[in-house]
C-alpha cells in the first residue's frame, strides 16, 4: 500500500510539469499580456519592465527559468500586478483562507448530505424522505451566486445579525454566510448520492440475510449497510474537497475573503502569468493528493478493492 | 508631450498666493458638531497595485498613497494647488527651473526630516531603468531634463534634472517650458521615499511592519483583496489640523454586495451600480449623491485602411452620431445624472468650456430625420441596410448602453448592428490593432486640461485607435500648446470634432455614490477625485 502511494506521488511529479508547460504556452498564447492598457507604454518603459520581469527572454527561457527557480529555491516568482508582492506571498496569505472556509465546508457538506441520505433512505417514501429529498434538490437548485447575495440581503441588511463580508482573522461571524453558501449545493448532491445508493444497499441479498439472522436494525444499517452504501458517495467526495477550494472564486467576490479562489480568475483575467501559473501548481498537486486520498479511502471502505 | 499654457499658470500662482495657509480646507463649520468616533470606511473594487509611491498605477493605490505620503503640492477640495511639503515655489523667466521650498516641519513617521534629498531621490527612483516602474512615462510627461535618456538606460540617475540645493531646496530643472508643472506634483509618482528603508527592506517595505511614510496617515494594517487601514501619524505636520483618525478601504468586488452592506450600516462611501440612481436617491435623498468627472465615454469609428469603407463617409459617422439618444442612455439606462455628450472634452474640464455643437441644439427628432437624409445620400437604404460590428469590453453596464445604441439605429435608421464583447484585454489588443469596426472607448483626464482628452485624436498619438487623421487638428493642437488663448484653439478642434465626428462622444461620466451624511467635506468639487482623508470629517447625528 505505502509502495502504492510513492508511485502515484512520483508519476504525479511529470503530470505537474505538463500541467505548467501546458498552461504557460495556453497563457501566453491568450492576446495582450500583463502591461496591456489603455495607455500604451512607451517603448522605453515597456523594454525596462519587460526586462525586469524577465519578458523579453525567448519563451523556452522563460519556462526553463520559471521551472527551475521552482525547483531550487521554490521562488514562484513575482506577481506582475500586485508589483509589492511575489506569488509565495499571496498563497501564503490566501490559500489558508481558502482552506480554512473549503474544509469547513466540506464538513459541513459531507455531514450534513450524509446524515440526510440515510434519513430519507431508512425512512424510504415517509415524509422524512420528501422532506429530505426536497432540500436536497433545492440545495442543489440554487446556484451560489444568486445564494451569496440572498445571505447577505438576510442576515446582514434585514436581520443585522452578521457581518456582510470580511475575513477578520476567520472568526465565526464572518464564516458563518460563506460556509452556508458554499456547502449548501454540495450537501444536496451528497445527500443525493447516500440516499440512492443506500436504498439499494439494504434491498440486497446481504442485508436480507442480516435481517433473517434477527439483527437490530441500527446494527444492520451501521456495521453492514453504510460500508458499502458510502462508497459512491468517497469516490464523489474527492473531487468535491478540491472544488470547494478552487471553485470559491464566489465566496472571494461576495463575501470578501481575501481567499486564493479569487485570484485564480483575476490572474487570468489581468494577465498575471506568475500568479496564475502558482496557483495552478498548487491545485493540481491538490488534485493529485486528494485523488491518492480517495482511492486509499476505497481501499479501506471496500476490501474487493485492495491493492496488489 | 509638453503642453503649454500660460493662462494656467497665472491661475495657478495667483491660487496659490490667495490661499495663503496650507489648512483653510478642513476647518469644520462652527455649527457643526463631530462625532466622537472619526472612523471612515469606504468600499474598493479590488485589491490595490502597490503602496510603492513610484509603482502605484490604479486609482485605489493612489488613494491610499495620498493619504500615507505627501508630495510638494496638495489639492484642495476644488482641485487648486495648495502647499504640501513645499510652503511655495519659484520659476525662473523661460518657465524651465522651478525651486520649492521645504517646510522646516515636515517629518516622517520615525521622526526624521523631510528634507530634498528625499524627492530627488524618489523622482530619479521613478526613473530609474532598474525599477521598471510603468509610471516611468509620467517622468516623461513631466518634461524633466533628460527624463528619457535616463529612463533609455543612457544617462545616469544623477543626470536627471532634478537636485537639492539644501535641504529645505529643491530644484527642478525642465527640458522644455511647461506651466502647469506644479500641479503635476499633486500626483503619486512626485511623493518622496524613504530611502533607508527601502535600501533595508526591498519591494516589501511598503508592508505595515516595515513602511515608514510622511503623509497625515501611517499604514497600521494590510490583509490583501480584503482591507488596509491607515491611521493618524502623530509625526505629521499638520496633525492637529486632521480630524478623521482611522480610514478604512475594504475591497468588495461586487457592486450590489456593497451597495447592501452600505445600507447595512457597515460603509461610509460606496458606488452605485448603473440604473439604481434613481430609487436610491428616492429612498435616501440626503446619501444618493452625483456629481461630473473628467471622464468621457465614447464609440470610435475604424478609420483606417482595415476599417469598412461606409465609415470613411463622413455622412454615415454623422447619421450614427445623430440617431443616437443620448437622453435615453443618461436618463433611463444609467440614470446616474450622467451629462449627455455631444463633444469629446467633459465641461467639466477647467479653464475651458466647450461649445454648443450644432447638434446639441436640435431636437431630437430633427437629429433622426436629418440622419435619414444623410444616410440615403450615402447610398444606404432599406434594399441596401448599412451593416457593421460594434464592439465592447464586457460588462453589463456597457452591454445596456451598446444595445440601446444598436437599437435606436435599427429603429430609425435601419442599420444593423453585429454587437460582440470581449474580456478587456484581448479587448485593448483588438482595438489596438484596427481590428474593428466601431468600438468603445472611454478616458479620464490625467490632468485638468482639455488638452489630455482632445490629445487622443493627434494623428501621432499611441492612444488614437481609430487612426483619425486630420493635419489641420494636429497643427491646432501644437499651436494650444504655446498660445496664451487655448481656449479658443480648443473650441475650433472641437468644432472640427463636431463637423467630422471620427468618435461619437455617448456621455461624461458622473461620479454617482452612496455618502453616508454624516461624512463632511467630501470634495465634490474636485473633478478628478483627488481627495484626502486628512480633510473629512465625520459628524455627530
Amino acid at each position: 500500500m505505502l509502495g502504492y502511494a510513492l508511485r502515484r506521488l512520483l508519476v504525479a511529479i511529470p503530470t505537474l510539469l505538463l500541467l505548467v508547460i501546458a498552461c504557460f504556452f495556453l497563457m501566453h498564447a491568450a492576446p495582450g499580456g500583463p502591461f496591456t492598457s489603455e495607455r500604451p507604454l512607451p517603448p522605453e518603459v515597456l523594454a525596462n519592465i519587460e526586462a525586469r520581469y524577465g519578458l523579453d527572454q525567448p519563451l523556452w527561457k522563460q519556462l526553463w527559468d520559471y521551472v527551475s527557480n521552482i525547483v531550487l529555491r521554490f521562488d514562484f516568482g513575482p506577481s506582475f500586478v500586485f508589483k509589492d508582492r511575489d506569488v509565495n506571498d499571496i498563497i501564503a496569505q490566501g490559500f489558508p483562507i481558502s482552506l480554512t472556509y473549503g474544509t469547513l465546508s466540506f464538513l459541513v457538506a459531507t455531514i450534513a448530505g450524509v446524515a440526510l441520505g440515510i434519513a430519507a433512505a431508512i425512512r424510504h417514501n415517509t415524509w422524512v424522505d420528501y422532506f429530505a429529498v426536497s432540500l436536497g434538490i433545492a440545495a442543489q437548485a440554487l446556484p451560489n451566486f444568486i445564494m451569496g447575495p440572498i445571505l447577505i440581503l438576510t442576515f446582514t441588511l434585514w436581520l443585522g445579525w452578521l457581518p456582510g463580508g470580511g475575513w477578520n482573522g476567520g472568526q465565526w461571524p464572518y464564516l458563518i454566510m460563506p460556509v452556508i453558501a458554499l456547502s449548501t449545493s454540495y450537501m444536496g448532491s451528497i445527500a443525493r448520492i447516500t440516499r440512492s445508493s443506500m436504498l439499494e444497499v439494504m434491498n440486497s441479498n446481504f442485508i436480507r440475510t442480516a435481517r433473517a439472522k434477527g439483527l437490530p436494525e441500527r446494527r444492520i444499517i451501521y456495521r453492514h449497510a453504510l460500508k458499502p452504501a458510502l462508497l459512491p458517495v468517497i469516490s464523489y467526495l474527492g473531487p468535491v474537497f478540491v472544488y470547494v477550494l478552487t471553485g470559491s472564486v464566489f465566496v472571494d467576490i461576495y463575501f470578501s475573503t481575501g481567499g486564493l479562489g479569487k485570484s485564480y480568475v483575476s490572474s487570468a483575467l489581468t494577465r498575471d502569468y506568475a500568479v496564475l501559473l502558482g496557483v495552478t501548481i498548487l491545485y493540481g498537486a491538490l488534485t493529485v493528493v486528494v485523488n491518492l486520498l480517495t482511492d486509499l479511502a476505497y481501499a479501506w471502505f471496500d476490501p474487493k478493492i485492495r491493492f496488489q | 508631450m509638453i503642453r503649454l499654457r500660460y493662462s494656467m499658470f497665472c491661475v495657478l500662482v495667483s491660487g496659490l498666493l490667495a490661499l495663503g495657509g496650507a489648512f483653510a480646507d478642513n476647518h469644520v463649520p462652527a455649527n457643526v458638531e463631530l462625532a466622537a468616533e472619526q472612523v471612515f470606511t469606504y468600499r474598493v473594487l479590488d485589491e490595490h497595485s502597490s503602496l510603492d509611491p513610484q509603482v502605484v498605477e490604479d486609482t485605489s493605490g493612489a488613494e491610499i498613497v495620498r493619504d500615507l505620503f505627501e508630495g510638494l503640492m496638495n489639492q484642495d477640495s476644488d482641485g487648486k494647488l495648495v502647499p504640501g511639503v513645499a510652503t511655495g515655489y519659484t520659476v525662473n523667466d523661460d518657465n524651465t527651473v522651478y525651486t520649492f521650498t521645504l517646510r522646516d516641519n515636515a517629518k516622517w513617521s520615525n521622526g526624521d526630516a523631510v528634507t530634498a534629498h528625499d524627492f530627488v531621490y524618489a523622482w530619479q527612483r521613478a526613473a530609474d531603468p532598474e525599477l521598471a516602474s510603468p509610471y516611468q512615462w509620467f517622468v516623461e510627461l513631466m518634461s524633466l531634463k533628460n527624463a528619457s535618456a535616463v529612463i533609455k538606460g543612457e544617462a545616469s540617475l544623477d543626470t536627471l534634472g532634478v537636485r537639492a540645493v539644501d535641504d529645505a531646496t529643491f530644484e527642478v530643472t525642465l527640458s522644455a517650458p511647461l506651466p502647469y508643472f506644479p500641479q503635476m506634483t499633486t500626483h503619486a509618482t512626485t511623493f518622496p521615499a524613504p530611502r533607508a528603508v527601502i535600501e533595508k527592506h526591498g519591494k516589501s517595505w511598503t508592508k505595515p511592519e516595515n513602511i515608514v511614510s510622511n503623509g497625515a496617515y501611517i499604514l497600521t494594517e494590510h490583509l490583501p483583496a480584503e482591507r488596509s487601514v491607515r491611521e493618524r501619524n502623530p509625526m505629521y505636520w499638520d496633525n492637529d489640523n486632521t480630524i478623521i483618525d482611522k480610514t478604512i478601504s475594504l475591497v468588495i468586488n461586487d457592486e450590489n454586495v456593497a451597495l447592501t452592506r452600505f445600507l447595512a450600516g457597515e460603509l461610509d462611501r460606496t458606488e452605485v451600480p448603473a440604473g439604481q440612481f434613481p430609487r436610491l436617491q428616492k429612498e435616501h435623498p440626503e446619501e444618493a449623491i452625483s456629481f461630473p468627472r473628467l471622464c468621457n465615454y465614447y464609440y470610435t469609428f475604424n478609420l483606417s485602411d482595415s476599417g469598412p469603407e461606409a465609415f470613411k463617409d463622413v455622412r454615415v459617422r454623422q447619421a450614427l452620431a445623430l440617431a443616437v439618444d443620448r437622453k435615453i442612455i443618461t436618463a433611463n439606462v444609467l440614470a446616474g445624472g450622467q451629462p449627455e455628450a455631444y463633444t469629446f472634452t467633459p465641461a467639466a474640464v477647467a479653464e475651458f468650456t466647450p461649445p454648443t455643437t450644432e447638434m446639441a441644439q436640435m431636437s431630437q427628432a430633427d437629429r433622426d430625420a436629418k440622419a435619414k437624409v444623410l444616410l440615403e445620400e450615402a447610398g444606404f437604404g432599406a434594399d441596401n441596410p448599412l451593416t457593421f460590428d460594434m464592439m465592447y469590453n464586457t460588462s453589463e453596464a456597457h452591454k445596456k448602453v451598446a444595445v440601446a445604441m444598436s437599437q435606436m439605429w435599427k429603429q430609425k435608421l435601419g442599420v444593423k448592428v453585429n454587437l460582440s464583447n470581449m474580456e478587456w484585454k484581448v479587448f485593448l489588443e483588438t482595438r489596438g490593432n484596427q481590428n474593428f469596426e466601431l468600438a468603445r472607448g472611454a478616458w479620464c483626464g490625467d490632468y485638468n486640461e482639455a488638452s489630455t482628452f482632445l490629445d487622443l485624436l493627434d494623428s501621432e498619438s499611441g492612444y488614437n485607435d481609430g487612426k483619425y487623421n486630420n493635419a489641420k487638428l494636429d497643427e491646432l493642437l501644437e499651436n494650444a500648446k504655446v498660445s496664451d488663448n487655448a481656449a479658443e484653439i480648443y473650441t475650433q478642434i472641437e468644432d472640427i470634432i463636431a463637423e467630422e465626428m471620427p468618435v461619437i462622444p455617448v456621455y461624461h461620466y458622473a461620479g454617482v455614490y452612496m455618502m453616508g451624511s454624516d461624512v463632511g467635506n467630501w470634495p465634490v468639487g474636485n473633478v478628478e477625485q483627488n481627495w484626502y482623508s486628512k480633510n473629512l470629517y465625520k459628524i455627530a447625528q
